[in-house]
């Protein structure tokens, strides 16, 4: 009876979606001949300046429209970051994990991504870009994504990229946008792996990606576009409407706070509140299948690039840049992996490295686009050598069973990423410096870049992340606890959560 | 008549059928076994967790063989499955009251 009750809710939100969506494929009158005479000119659906776009932008600019080039790598890149979950997480996750758990790896990493693409397109892209304050956005601007396409009209509207006058349709920025939400909340995942139920992820995901992701989002990405700033007396405006983390100056490619230092503190505090997994300590929970997590890693390494380099929104010198970065930085860490587990361990493994690459791509996320290649090896080799502590001596302080190690490989080597990132940014050590000043997009010099400056920025975006996150994950928890529980009974554990949740087994030979 | 009982490497496992089969044995079981003996397990690591592994893969073959033929099996069986290194196995050697073929019904040697 209940399952029937989930079910009518979730069909009664959507049919509500469609009822809004045709609402707004009827505009009243005076809004249609607003929007039919300006071609609208919105920076990542910021409604403010589609009222204020036709008075001051369209006599002087040229009419924006949208680069067919950066437009095309953007729907590749979202693409590729769609793989990145399923299958390569999946598989990543699902090959360290024991026989009986698989199947429930697999569902967990496929369906959560499922349900985080439809609450980003429900609600979820509206709280984190549009605007609002410096926290949250408007949830109402973009309910179901309303208003990014005009049926009357024909007119899609755009979003701005770095550079000005350069768009790309919204809708694509929607989407790639959306395969990072859904990918974050599935890297907690494995912190609770082999034990948590099923249903109780779902309610988790739900509200930790309301409450964290959407707002960190916001806050370190959300900004009003470079068309925004025309002269240096409203600059100062139009950054106070960009987000917190943003205003601050925090530089964040692709995700190293918003993505992997979130879903790292998230997985963390899971494994304190779901706790260790039974038998934990005692008994041996060997990976059962490592070349799957092999080829895991491997695709994500192939669909990072979509992930860094689609992060500079177009396909120029940045994404250029931030592609080699995420190239090189992850061979980096490959290598320093492998020969520190060499020799503080014994043997270099194959787990070891795949887990370098993983750390390699996590630490360069932020940096990628925001470092020279000088940056992307120090930071690679550095992160491949601080996550294996991460996953060895850190682990064992910590005295939490993070099965597939998402606070030591992704918080700590995001945290290391976002760090070294202030460091690296620096003309002086080789790195492109930042954009000082939007209204003539000038860039740093390297006489008036602090490092010491800019770390303590970083420093302070990670911070709040680490807090902001950690505080709505443990409430998540608990409401998931309260609802549905968080474990099966112990027997159940014990049989494999493939036969108990879903009722089938991944291999029958 | 006698059942011996080796547990060998692995890979010997071909040398010692060939080993048997030359000196006119003609049948045998085989099965895939774990266990440990002087050679103990070894140690797997992943990541951060390190898990002893104390059994470790070997083969058991059993041949029933008459008793005068008994000293010759073993040197055989010795002979092919020895490495000269540490986990070579064993050989058990136990009396064996009767056998029977079932298709002809014959019982004892006639049997083997």
């Amino acid at each position: 009876m209940r399952r029937v009750f989930i079910f009518l809710t979730f069909a009664a939100v959507t049919l509500f979606g469609a009822a809004v969506m045709a609402q707004d494929e009827a505009p009243a009158p005076e809004a249609a001949t607003v929007e039919a005479v300006a071609v609208e000119v919105v920076e990542a659906a910021a409604p403010a300046a589609e009222e204020a776009a036709p008075a001051e932008a369209a006599p002087a600019a040229p009419v924006p429209s949208i680069n067919k080039g950066d437009t095309a790598w953007m729907l590749i890149s979202t693409a590729i970051v769609l793989m990145m979950s399923v299958p390569a997480l999946a598989l990543f996750y699902g090959g360290m994990v024991r026989a009986k758990n698989m199947l429930s790896m697999l569902m967990q990493v496929f369906v959560t991504f499922s349900l985080i693409t439809v609450l980003w397109c429900i609600y979820g892209y509206s709280l984190a870009f549009t605007e609002g304050n410096a926290y949250f956005g408007n949830w109402e601007t973009r309910l179901f994504l309303k208003g990014i396409f005009d049926a009357s009209t024909g007119a899609f509207s755009m979003a701005a990229t770095f550079s000005k006058g350069v768009y790309i349709p919204e809708v694509v920025f929607v989407a790639f946008q959306a395969t990072f939400a859904a990918i974050t909340c599935c890297l907690i995942l494995g912190a609770v792996a082999e034990r948590m139920k099923f249903s109780a992820v779902l309610i988790f995901m739900t509200l930790w990606f309301t409450f964290a992701y959407a707002p960190i989002a916001h806050m370190v990405w959300f900004w009003m576009g470079p068309d925004a700033y025309t002269d240096a007396a409203t600059a100062g405006d139009v950054l106070g409407k960009a987000g917190l983390i943003f205003q601050w100056g925090a530089l964040d490619f692709a995700g190293g706070t918003v993505v992997h230092i979130n879903a790292g503190i998230a997985g963390l505090v899971g494994a304190y509140v779901v706790g260790k997994r039974l038998g934990y300590g005692k008994e041996a929970m060997t990976p059962h299948n490592l070349p799957m997590t092999m080829i895991g890693a491997c695709l994500l390494w192939v669909g990072w690039f979509g992930f860094n380099a689609g992060s500079a929104y177009e396909s120029g010198n940045f994404a250029g840049l931030a592609f080699m970065n995420t190239f090189l930085a992850t061979a980096c860490a490959v290598l320093s992996w492998t020969f520190g587990e060499w020799l503080f361990k014994g043997k270099p493994s194959m787990l070891g490295a795949a887990s370098g690459a993983v750390a390699g791509l996590v630490a360069i996320t932020p940096a990628a686009g925001n470092v020279g290649i000088g940056g992307a090896f120090a930071i690679g080799t550095i992160a491949g050598l601080i996550c294996l502590w991460g996953v060895n001596g850190l682990k064992k302080l910590i005295r939490a069973d993070d099965s597939l190690d998402v606070f030591g490989v992704h918080a700590v080597g995001g945290i290391t990423g976002a760090l070294l990132t202030g460091v690296f940014n620096a003309p002086s050590l080789g790195g492109p410096g930042y954009v000082a000043d939007w209204v003539t997009a000038t860039m740093v010099t390297a006489a008036d870049y602090s490092i010491s400056g800019q770390v303590l920025i970083q420093a302070k975006a990670v911070g709040l992340t680490i807090v902001w996150s950690a505080v709505v994950a443990f409430i998540a928890y608990k409401i998931a606890d309260l609802i549905v529980g968080l474990r099966r009974p112990d027997d159940e554990e014990r049989e494999g959560l493939d036969t108990v949740e879903h009722g089938e087994r991944s291999y029958s030979l | 008549m006698k059942l011996v009982t080796a547990i060998i490497k692995p890979f010997k496992l071909d040398d010692v059928r060939e080993g048997l089969s030359a000196m006119g044995v003609q049948g045998m079981t085989v099965t895939e076994a774990k266990g440990f003996g002087r050679q103990k397990g070894h140690t797997e690591l992943y990541r951060g967790a390190e898990y002893v592994v104390d059994f470790l893969p070997k083969i058991k073959i059993e041949v029933a063989v008459p008793s005068e033929k008994v000293d010759e099996v073993i040197s055989a069986i010795s002979k092919a499955a020895s490495t000269g290194k540490i986990g070579d196995g064993k050989i058990f050697v136990t009396e064996l009251s009767n056998a029977v073929r079932i298709r002809t019904g014959e019982t004892g040697s006639e049997a083997l």
